[in-house]
């Protein structure tokens, strides 16, 4: 009986993950354009989100300049583009690497910095990323106006233009971004992650090599953070460097907290929250940057852990929680 | 004779820089937390004493330098309150929370700031009244010229400096500041009151950055609503470069941020001054985290 009972969970799941599947491919459909929009903003943050998720959600480092390697990979796109005459779908590859080389590049000096150092670290670099190009190093980045008259890409001789084409292009490399962060998840490098997280020093004395584990989740994390930047410049066709401004580095971080570090559902609840709801209320768009600060100070307050935390994450906030509640009744 | 004026330009900005900064160091020295929201209530003080001064010029006939003066007073009681209000609602309920919680919740203070601001007094650059700030300065030498609005700026950030230095040496609340920045628990059975402590850190603090938002606008003339995030940014790292929860760090490491960046702008160029700053927070936090002063760990406030 009670096998039978863990299997039929078992299939549920696969069945459940099926059914959203063919949600998510349906859903579009008997939408207009503008939704379909939306729709394709949503999946960009969410694929924005598990990247950052790998780094600040797995490994527990507090990455606040993501954007800058979304607007790297944005920018390697537009480049290559607009001066070797490279398709944009051949241009994905290089947007990855760029961005993967700047986060070892980028982190690998500061790797031994924690908490709230570590966070003002990346927000500087995040800012000379962006005033980089805004001062138009080099000629090529076309300073604070950006670049544009980037291609959309093209599939067998179709120019993908409509919003419908890049939703499903967005929905595969969503796929493939939920694929690979819930197998690398459960890997042994997964684990590694998390062990980092909750104590490096142990982590370190059972043989990892922390250093090494830390850079990988910068390297991988930047990496597909750049490949969502080579999706935005495809569909787009602008960018500036207001990609990689701090707000969005912002937005991208509270989309992990909020949602639940480390939870792959989280991510989606978070993007709900921070992208989809400002972008279709318009009294929302224009206070979102209170609405952002509001939902983290009372996130915070009443729950730390995320809406929809990874079950993992929140036994341990909630266990510390009554470890410290004690000191919490003589503090007041 | 260039550098001397840049010299004198640059301890000017360093003046502002240290008169932030000074908030962001006592804050992190009692409580361990980067106050992100601080840059946003320094911008508040520009804000607020524009509104003060058109209210007070409509009050009377004839423009006059002396009205800055209730505006300031004004201008720093608010943000000062304002600043034990952030407290209270943000960061007390997580003291217990790890230092993670209270930054996060900092930085979110810090958007609702700016975005009221920008909300209210809308997104387009502001400017002050003219014919209230005092013009006209001394000459010093061929190319070199010190205007009296820097002579009163460079008076009012020593004054309230030396003040505050004062404060925290010499007066009980200072010494009981100095205690809780080392360690809660047993200022607690010092029997000092942590948490009024704590709350005078966060009227002085905010109160210095409103006088300092106000000064900063009046200098310049015009500002806009990123002003708190810029300039915050900046005198946190000021903060930084002398060494964290440091008061007289943080003083040497605002007048250093501005020296440098002045100089780096005047003989590099203009547009590359605030990655110049950024460089200078990357190199410090990689290869001397304590700060300049960092390390008189027993000064710490």
């Amino acid at each position: 009986m009670e096998n039978f009972l863990m299997r039929l969970r078992k299939v549920n799941v696969l069945w459940w993950q099926i059914a959203l599947v063919v949600l998510a491919i349906l859903v579009p459909l008997p939408l207009g354009d503008y939704y379909r929009s939306v729709l394709w903003r949503t999946g960009l943050y969410v694929i924005l989100g598990l990247s950052l998720n790998i780094i600040l959600g797995y490994a527990g480092l507090f990455q606040l300049g993501h954007a800058a390697f979304y607007a790297l990979g944005a920018y390697t796109t537009a480049l290559l583009n607009l001066h070797f005459g490279v398709p944009i779908f051949l241009t994905y590859p290089f947007s990855i690497l760029v961005a993967a080389f700047f986060g070892y590049v980028l982190t690998r000096p500061i790797l031994h910095l924690r908490g709230d150092y570590l966070c003002i670290v990346t927000i500087a670099f995040g800012e000379v990323v962006r005033l980089v190009l805004v001062n138009n190093l080099f000629g090529i980045t076309g300073g604070a106006n950006g670049l544009s008259g980037i291609d959309l890409p093209s599939l067998f001789g179709i120019v993908l233009r409509a919003p419908i084409y890049h939703y499903y292009l967005m929905l595969l490399f969503l796929f493939i971004t939920i694929f690979a962060v819930q197998r690398l998840q459960n890997s042994r490098l997964g684990r590694a992650w998390m062990y980092v997280r909750e104590d490096e020093v142990a982590a370190e004395a059972m043989g990892i090599d922390t250093t090494r584990v830390k850079l990988l989740a910068f390297v991988l994390g930047s990496g597909w953070a750049g490949m969502a930047g080579a999706l935005y410049a495809g569909r787009i066709t602008v960018i500036s460097p207001d990609l990689a401004k701090f707000l969005e580095s912002v937005i991208m971080f509270s989309i992990v907290v909020l949602g639940g570090a480390g939870s792959i559902p989280g991510v989606f609840v978070g993007t709900l929250g921070m992208v989809t709801l400002p972008e279709m209320s318009r009294p929302l768009r224009a206070w979102r940057d209170a609405w952002l600060g509001f939902a983290m100070v009372i996130m915070m307050i009443l729950r730390p852990e995320g809406l929809w935390p990874s079950r993992q994450l929140q036994m341990e906030i909630r266990s510390e929680k009554e470890e410290a509640l004690p000191a919490l009744a003589t503090d007041n | 004779m260039q550098f001397v004026q840049q010299m004198i330009n640059g301890i000017t900005i360093g003046a502002f820089y240290s008169l932030v900064a000074l908030g962001y160091t006592m804050v992190y020295g009692v409580l361990k937390l980067i106050n992100f929201a601080h840059g946003d209530l320094f911008m508040w003080g520009a804000y607020l004493g524009l509104t003060g001064l058109n209210f007070v010029l409509g009050l009377m006939t004839g423009a006059s330098a002396w009205v800055i003066l209730p505006a300031v007073v004004v201008v720093m009681t608010t943000v000062a309150l304002a600043g034990v209000v952030v407290e209270r609602v943000a960061y007390r309920p997580l003291r217990s929370a790890g230092r993670l919680a209270p930054v996060i919740s900092a930085l979110g203070v810090a958007f609702i700031l700016q975005s009221l601001a920008r909300n209210i007094y809308g997104a387009n650059w502001k400017t002050y009244p003219t014919g209230i700030t005092p013009t006209g300065g001394f000459q010093l030498a061929q190319g070199v010229r010190v205007s009296v609005m820097q002579i009163i700026v460079l008076v009012v950030s020593f004054v309230l400096m030396g003040a505050l230095y004062l404060f925290v040496q010499r007066t009980r609340t200072g010494t009981a500041m100095r205690a809780v920045s080392l360690d809660h628990d047993t200022s607690r059975l010092m029997g000092i009151d942590v948490n009024r402590i704590i709350g005078v850190v966060f009227l002085i603090g905010p109160g210095l950055g409103g006088v300092a938002g106000m000064i900063v606008a009046l200098y310049y003339g015009s500002f806009d609503f990123t002003l708190g995030w810029v300039f915050g940014l900046k005198a946190f790292i000021a903060a930084i470069l002398g060494g964290i929860g440091n008061i007289p760090g943080a003083m040497l490491g605002g007048m250093l941020l501005g020296i440098i960046e002045t100089l780096g702008s005047g003989y590099l160029s203009p547009q590359w001054k605030d990655v110049i700053a950024y460089v200078i927070l990357i190199l410090i936090l990689i290869f001397r985290p304590t700060g300049l002063l960092g390390e008189r760990v027993a000064e710490k406030v």
